[in-house]
């Protein structure tokens, strides 16, 4: 390609193509990239991430299997151990379940067991979470199972430019990668440059996403957009919301979490996944065991019900939203605030 | 709905005919299970090999006894013995070549001495000071597999990339009969047939899934004809005749290095002793049974073979007990040392980098050991079992 053939200009792209073009690049650039899973080939995949894949690399390159993901994921793990660079997609979160006993007792640790010796460079694509009218078995948030694994990374991407800039860096890693699309942000678009792509943080940094003084809100993948609509809302009570996007859940960036909230003094964690035994419990109590001396309310947590992912005509009530998060954010305390001596407002 | 209305204007095309896609008879397994020894069929073999098979057969016989003594001082935290099973475990490894991979489960301990590991390090996961004691690149074995039937897509996964890469490898996994009911192994057959993966399936069908007896494990004829089903070839042999699971099991290589796909091996024999040091056998099988199965000793049938074709003496015996008898006093010795362990190693080899959490963590063990060490020095070193 010549470099005036290289297309510079940034237009609207989505997230799903941007994940498709993160694949294309990484198997281009790098022979021992394998992408492999059920309808993945001729189909695109069902959401038509992997859409030419096939055409363009051959059906070694891009594999249609047969239905089974523990198979599939089970293959993966012997291609890697021969030197290959599996990504296998799993095509919807709780299709992935089959699959735990290969990831837990073999993909997370397989380097450990080895001192080394075999590491497991597999990305998991895992299309998660709910808000596009699945029924059941298609819209869980799993990341707690797999957080609670280790020798997994676990990735989930909120914007266009971290969908491309985070799938090149799972695949690239030598450790395997969980990697959470967010299904209901497969098709928002952002103004991107598939040739020019911006350079984004690697795995295990989160991003200020929105500045701000008042309260922290802490999230990732799919309940980005919500807070930080949730931030622009506040403005009209006066809150001056920040906002942080985690990106990876493992490794955790506690330095970016808790400088943020040493600066606002008020945190709420907000996630689709279940509340009980969720990732916001991990995230809250890591917060308050290093800033709890900086705090001036608890770290509340807006999280999805503690029930099966409920049917799509119902799943709103579900989902954390903007009114919910706004909600934990006037239960942050504020009298306290003003009962400390100040004139009022905000910090 | 006009279908309906106007009957007779509709004329559907017939489906075609339906037509099996492989005829299954090549495919299926022989009523009985192959024997070599003893038959005049075994006339042709090569001395060469069943020497060789012998001189392996006896110093894995010695190697489960001695692994067993070594559980009952309290060196290994567990054994699982292949006695009785050493023909197909000393078959396994002599039928690879260099290049190709084994992928053995937590009996296979044998297969992989025989495949070439020092056998201190094949027994580390046993032992209990690492999960796996030796470098899989190095012989090509992958680490011995806990979780019933998992390792067997690895193979699967293994061969077909070593095939893209224009490799010449063949995988052998070897699974038990109780694995052969997991989701993984009907998984990987599956997979390895539509991808047409060199790889070979060993079944050691050794009657018992701890204490449950084949009978409950299965309702299919025999374990080899659940190949059928996956459109590959499923072979049923006589798990105790070393000569037969070699002829077996390298045809099987054979085929899958040419290009011919998968083969499900079955191979019918019997665990004469209990599940693990932990399992009391006497509860669910006669002693009677155990007797029998006695008389049909892997080394015995290939002892009367050899001598009565008068290939191996009296002399000749007792130079290979002698081998066997040296091997086992070397591993007592050495399995008699403590090893030295670095605790610090818990936090090497989670991620290729440490995150900033396993840091903090390895800090804080590092000040424990440091603390310790001040209350009682050198205590720590070498008692760390």
């Amino acid at each position: 390609m010549t470099a005036a053939a290289v297309d510079t200009a940034r237009k609207p792209v989505s997230m799903a193509q941007a994940l498709g073009r993160a694949l294309r690049d990484a198997m281009a650039d790098d022979p021992s990239v394998h992408v492999l899973g059920e309808d993945v080939g001729a189909l695109g995949g069902v959401f038509r991430v992997t859409d030419g894949l096939t055409k363009e690399f051959g059906e070694d390159r891009c594999t249609d299997t047969p239905l089974a993901e523990a198979g599939i994921l089970g293959a993966a793990v012997g291609m890697a151990m021969y030197g290959l660079r599996p990504v296998v997609e799993m095509q919807f979160d709780a299709f992935a379940y089959p699959a735990f006993e290969q990831l837990i007792s073999h993909v997370s640790r397989m380097r450990n067991r080895t001192r080394g010796a075999m590491p497991m460079p597999i990305t998991v694509r895992v299309p998660y979470g709910g808000g596009i009218g699945g029924v059941e078995h298609h819209s869980d948030s799993s990341e707690a199972y797999y957080m609670a694994t280790p020798g997994l990374h676990v990735v989930a991407p909120a914007t266009v430019a971290d969908a491309y800039g985070l799938l090149r860096a799972a695949i690239a890693s030598d450790d395997p990668v969980i990697f959470l699309e967010p299904k209901r942000l497969y098709w928002s678009k952002s103004d991107w440059s598939p040739d020019r792509p911006e350079q984004v943080p690697g795995i295990g940094r989160a991003v200020v996403r929105r500045a701000g003084t008042s309260a922290t809100l802490i999230t990732y993948g799919p309940s980005l957009p919500v807070c930080l609509e949730a931030a622009r809302a506040a403005t009209a009570e006066g809150w001056d919301l920040e906002v942080v996007d985690l990106r990876s859940l493992v490794p955790f960036d506690e330095e970016t979490v808790c400088a943020s909230v040493r600066r606002t003094g008020r945190a709420v964690v907000v996630h689709e996944s279940t509340g009980f035994g969720g990732p916001g419990g991990e995230i809250a109590a890591r917060i308050t065991e290093r800033c709890f001396h900086h705090l001036e309310a608890p770290v509340l947590r807006v999280a999805g019900f503690d029930i099966p992912y409920p049917p799509p005509m119902l799943e709103r009530h579900h989902l954390p939203g903007v009114d919910r998060v706004l909600d934990a954010v006037a239960r942050l305390q504020w009298e306290s605030e003003w009962t400390a001596g100040s004139e009022g407002g905000t910090r | 709905m006009t279908v309906l209305e106007q009957p007779g204007s509709y004329r559907p095309t017939p489906p075609p005919a339906w037509q099996p896609r492989t005829d299954p008879t090549p495919l299926l397994p022989d009523a009985e299970p192959f024997r070599l020894l003893g038959t005049d069929a075994a006339a042709d073999l090569d001395p060469e090999l069943l020497r060789r098979l012998y001189g392996q057969l006896v110093r894995g016989r010695r190697y489960n006894t001695q692994a067993t003594a070594l559980t009952r001082q309290g060196r290994l935290a567990v054994y699982p013995s292949s006695t009785g099973q050493e023909a197909c475990e000393v078959a396994a490894a002599l039928v690879l070549q260099e290049q190709d991979w084994l992928f053995p489960s937590y009996r296979d301990t044998l297969a992989a001495v025989a495949r070439g590991l020092d056998p201190v390090q094949a027994l580390t996961l046993l032992r209990g000071d690492w999960h796996t004691g030796y470098d899989p690149h190095e012989h090509r074995v992958a680490p011995l597999c806990t979780p019933l039937a998992t390792q067997l897509p690895h193979a699967v996964g293994l061969a077909h990339a070593a095939r893209l890469k224009g490799d010449d490898v063949v995988a052998l996994a070897m699974v038990g009969d109780g694995g052969t009911s997991e989701g993984d192994f009907h998984e990987a057959l599956n997979f390895a047939a539509v991808w047409q993966a060199p790889v070979v399936f060993l079944v050691q069908n050794n009657g018992f899934a701890i204490s449950v007896p084949l009978a409950k494990q299965t309702a299919a004829p025999s374990l080899a004809h659940k190949a059928v089903g996956y459109g590959m070839p499923g072979r049923l042999v006589d798990g105790n005749d070393a000569a037969a699971v070699h002829q077996v099991l390298s045809e099987a290589m054979r085929r899958a290095r040419s290009g011919g796909g998968p083969t499900l091996v079955e191979a019918v024999t019997y665990r004469i002793d209990a599940h693990t040091n932990a399992d009391d056998a006497t509860r669910y099988r006669p002693d009677a049974e155990v007797e029998m199965w006695r008389g049909h000793d892997p080394i015995l049938l290939l002892e009367q073979e050899l001598t009565s074709r008068k290939l191996l003496d009296e002399a000749g015996m007792e130079a290979e007990r002698q081998a066997a008898e040296r091997m086992a006093a070397d591993l007592r010795e050495r399995m008699n040392q403590d090893p030295l362990l670095d605790p610090m190693d818990l936090f090497t080899h989670v991620y290729a980098e440490q995150t900033v959490q396993l840091r903090e963590q390895a800090d804080r063990l590092r000040a424990e050991l440091a603390a310790a060490e001040e209350l009682s020095p050198g205590h720590q070193e070498g008692t760390q079992r």
